[in-house]
C-alpha cells in the first residue's frame, strides 16, 4: 500500500478551470492514494461516476478552497475500488457497477444496488441478501417499498430487540428511471428539463447546477438580473421545504398545530412563487444562460411581504417549540448521527451542519449571487433531531436576509445571455439545495449535444447516516428521525 | 404552550386565500357530496409513487394543507390499500416498482378506482423512452382517470377527483 496523498499536494500550483475544478488524469496508484486521502480526512469525496472508459472522482478540500475532478482510465471497466479504503463510496460504486458494468477491484460489498433484477434482458430471480443479524430475541420488521403515507418508495429492514432498533438496512433503487442514459444525445434544453426532474423537491437547485455546468463548458455569460432571480428562486425553494419539514417533524411528535401553521406557510411560499415566476415549484424556470421567467411587475413587492410573513411565522414556531418540553422530549437526543461519521461521509446540508460540519456550497465554494451576499452559516453540534430542526429554523432566518438583499440588488436587464457557438466541453457545478449540496457534471459533444451527465444528490451521503442514527432508538421514533433527514429517493435512485 | 393555545382560540381561523377561492369551495363540496352519494360514506384515498420525481407528491400533500383541506369534505388519505376506494398513482412505472405497484393494487378491495396523477403517469413525461421504465400507468393497471400537469396543481387534483365521482 502506497499511503495516502492529500489533494492539496497533488494540485500544487495547477490552475482550476472556469468552474473552479482542476481536471487531471491520474494513474491507478495516484487514484488509490487519493482514495486513502479521503479515508484519512485530508480531502472529501464529493462524487464518483463512470463516463465511458473513465472513472471520475470529484474531490473537495474546502479548507484550502480546492476542488478537483480526477479521471482514471479503466482496463475494460476494471479500476481500484475507492470504497476499499473509504466506505462512503460503497453505494456509489455499487450503483455505477449496475449501470455501466464497471469493475471496482476490491469492492467489499458486491450486491447489486440499483439493479433489482427487473430490467428487461437482465431479469434475475436471485433474492437480495440482507446483511445477517444474529442474536437472541431479535426480530425483523420489513417496511416498504410502499409506505404508509404520501412519500416515495424504498425498503427498510429493521432488526429490533423488543422496541429498540439494533440495525436498519436500507434498500433503495425503486424509482430508478435511467436518468443518466436519457441525457445522452439530448440537446441542452431537454437536458435542463430533465435535470429539473431528478428530484422534484430540488428542481430549482438541479436546474441551477446543470445550467452552471453547461455555462462553464461553453463559457456562457449569465446576465446580472438572471443571477439574482436564480438566487431568489433558490431561497424560495429552500424556505418552502425548511418550513414544511419543521412542521412535519412536529407532526410526527403529534403537535399538529405547528404542522398546520407550517404547511399553511409553505402554501404561501408556493402561491407567491406561482404569482412571481409562473410555477409553484419553479420548475423549468432556470435555463442554461439565465432564467426563463422574469419576476412579474409586482413580484418584488410580493416577495418582500412574503419574507415578512415568513419571519413572523418562523419566530412564532421557534417560540412555541422552545416552550414545549413534551415536544423537545421527542427530538432532543433522538437519532444522533455521530459527528465522526458525518465528517467521514462529508454529509451536506442540515445533516452535516447539525453535527458541526461547517460546509455550505453557498459559502464554502461560493457562487453568484451568494458570493456578494451577507449571511451566516449556522451550525449546531448535538447532531440529533432537535439540532437538525434548529439548523433549519436558523437557515430560514438567513434565507430571509439573503432574499431581501437580492431584491435590493435587483437590476433591470436581460434574462438570458447570448448563446455561444456549440462546441465540445466539460463543466461541473456544486449547488446548495435545501437538503445539501448537489453536484452535476456535464460533458458536451462537438455538435452541442450532451455526451454524458452525472448528478449526485446530497442524499447519497445522508442515507447511510440515517441507518446509523436510528441505531439504539425505538422503532416508533423512526418516522421522526427519517423526517429530520428527509433524504431524496428519486434524486438518489436516478 | 398556554399562550399558544390562547392564540389559537383568540386569533381565529388561520388560512390564506386559495387561488380562485369560490371554485375551490364549490369543487370540494361537490366532491364530498358525490362521494357520499356514490359510496354512502367518505372517500378513502391511497397514494402510490410508482416512480415519480416526487414533484407530484408535494402537490398531493398540499391538498391536505389548511388552504385546500380536502378532509373537511370527507376525503382522506389512508395508510393501507385495504382501506382505499381510490388509488392515486404518480410517476412513470419503473421496472423496479412494477411488482410492488401491482401487489398494492391487488390489496385494495373492489370497487376501486385508479387515478393517474401527473404527466409521467399518463405518458412517462420526460422519462419516456427509458429502458428502466415500463411505460405509462395504463400499461400496467386499468386507469379510470388521468390528471395532467407537471406536477398538477392541488386544485387540479381536487377537480380530477370530482370528475371521477
Amino acid at each position: 500500500m502506497s499511503g495516502s496523498r492529500p489533494l492539496a499536494d497533488l494540485l500544487a500550483g495547477r490552475p482550476p478551470d472556469a468552474d473552479g475544478y482542476v481536471r487531471l488524469e491520474v494513474d491507478g496508484a495516484t487514484w488509490d492514494a487519493l482514495a486513502q486521502g479521503c479515508a484519512v480526512g485530508s480531502h472529501e469525496l464529493s462524487a464518483l461516476w463512470a463516463d465511458e472508459d473513465q472513472m471520475r472522482l470529484a474531490l473537495n478540500d474546502s479548507e484550502h478552497g480546492l476542488r478537483a475532478i480526477v479521471s482514471l482510465r479503466t482496463e475494460a471497466g476494471a479500476y481500484p475500488s475507492v470504497a476499499r479504503h473509504h466506505l462512503p463510496a460503497l453505494r456509489l460504486e455499487r450503483a455505477m457497477r449496475d449501470l455501466y458494468g464497471t469493475l471496482p477491484a476490491g469492492l467489499a460489498d458486491t450486491r447489486p444496488w440499483l439493479d433489482h433484477g427487473r430490467w428487461p434482458g437482465r431479469e434475475s430471480e436471485e433474492r437480495y441478501a440482507f446483511l445477517p443479524v444474529e442474536g437472541e430475541g431479535l426480530h425483523q420488521i420489513p417496511v416498504g417499498p410502499v409506505h404508509a403515507s404520501i412519500i416515495e418508495p424504498g425498503h427498510f429492514r429493521f432488526t429490533a430487540n423488543g422496541e429498540t432498533v439494533v440495525r436498519l438496512e436500507q434498500r433503495l433503487g425503486y424509482v430508478h428511471k435511467g436518468v443518466e442514459r436519457l441525457f445522452v444525445g439530448a440537446d441542452i434544453e431537454r437536458g435542463a428539463r430533465l435535470s429539473g426532474r431528478i428530484s422534484g423537491d430540488s428542481t430549482v437547485a438541479y436546474a441551477w447546477a446543470y445550467a452552471r455546468a453547461v455555462e462553464a463548458a461553453l463559457d456562457w455569460q449569465v446576465p446580472p438580473r438572471a443571477v439574482l432571480l436564480r438566487g431568489l428562486m433558490g431561497e424560495l425553494e429552500r424556505m418552502a421545504h425548511h418550513v414544511s419539514d419543521v412542521g412535519a417533524i412536529c407532526n410526527d411528535a403529534s403537535v399538529i398545530a405547528i404542522h398546520a401553521q407550517c404547511s399553511l406557510q409553505r402554501e404561501d411560499v408556493l402561491a407567491t412563487s406561482k404569482a412571481c415566476f409562473g410555477h409553484r415549484l419553479m420548475m423549468d424556470c432556470i435555463v442554461p444562460g439565465g432564467v426563463d421567467s422574469d419576476l412579474s411587475i409586482d413580484g418584488a413587492g410580493r416577495i418582500r411581504s412574503l419574507l415578512a410573513r415568513l419571519a413572523a411565522t418562523r419566530a412564532e414556531i421557534q417560540r412555541v417549540y422552545d416552550a414545549m418540553p413534551s415536544l423537545q422530549d421527542r427530538t432532543v437526543t433522538t437519532g444522533v448521527a455521530s459527528p465522526a461519521l458525518v465528517r467521514q461521509y462529508a454529509a451536506g446540508g442540515f445533516v452535516g451542519r447539525a453535527a458541526g460540519r461547517a460546509f455550505d456550497a453557498r459559502k464554502s465554494f461560493a457562487y453568484a449571487p451568494y458570493d456578494a451576499a451577507s449571511f451566516e452559516m449556522k451550525t449546531r453540534t448535538s447532531s440529533d433531531v432537535d439540532a437538525r430542526l434548529q439548523v433549519r429554523l436558523d437557515e430560514i432566518a438567513e434565507s430571509i436576509k439573503i432574499g431581501n438583499q437580492l431584491l435590493d440588488r435587483l437590476v433591470p436587464g436581460r434574462l438570458v445571455g447570448e448563446r455561444p457557438a456549440q462546441r465540445a466541453g466539460n463543466g461541473a457545478a456544486l449547488v446548495e439545495a435545501f437538503r445539501g449540496d448537489v453536484f452535476m457534471s456535464v460533458r458536451l459533444r462537438p455538435d452541442g449535444r450532451l455526451a454524458h451527465v452525472h448528478a449526485r444528490d446530497a442524499s447519497w451521503f445522508q442515507w447511510p447516516l440515517l441507518e446509523a442514527a436510528i441505531e439504539g432508538n425505538i422503532v416508533a421514533d423512526f418516522p421522526i428521525c427519517n423526517k429530520s433527514f428527509n433524504c431524496s429517493y428519486s434524486g438518489h435512485d436516478l | 404552550m398556554r399562550t399558544f393555545l390562547r392564540d389559537a382560540i383568540l386569533k381565529g381561523k388561520a388560512t390564506i386565500a386559495a387561488p380562485g377561492t369560490p371554485t375551490l369551495e364549490e369543487v370540494t363540496k361537490a366532491l364530498g357530496e358525490r362521494a357520499r352519494r356514490r359510496l354512502g360514506r367518505s372517500l378513502s384515498i391511497r397514494e402510490i409513487d410508482a416512480g415519480s420525481c416526487n414533484g407530484c407528491e408535494l402537490e398531493i400533500h398540499a391538498v391536505s394543507n389548511p388552504v385546500y383541506d380536502i378532509e373537511r369534505f370527507g376525503l382522506k388519505f389512508v395508510a393501507s390499500p385495504r382501506h382505499a376506494d381510490v388509488l392515486l398513482i404518480t410517476g412513470p412505472v419503473t421496472w423496479n416498482m412494477r411488482e410492488a405497484l401491482v401487489r398494492t393494487y391487488n390489496a385494495a378491495p373492489e370497487p376501486k378506482w385508479v387515478v393517474a396523477v401527473g404527466d409521467c403517469a399518463a405518458n412517462c413525461g420526460m422519462f419516456s423512452g427509458s429502458s428502466a421504465v415500463v411505460g405509462p400507468l395504463a400499461d400496467v393497471l386499468p386507469v379510470d382517470l388521468h390528471i395532467l400537469g407537471c406536477p398538477p396543481e392541488p386544485i387540479e387534483i381536487v377537480k380530477g377527483l370530482l370528475a371521477l365521482m
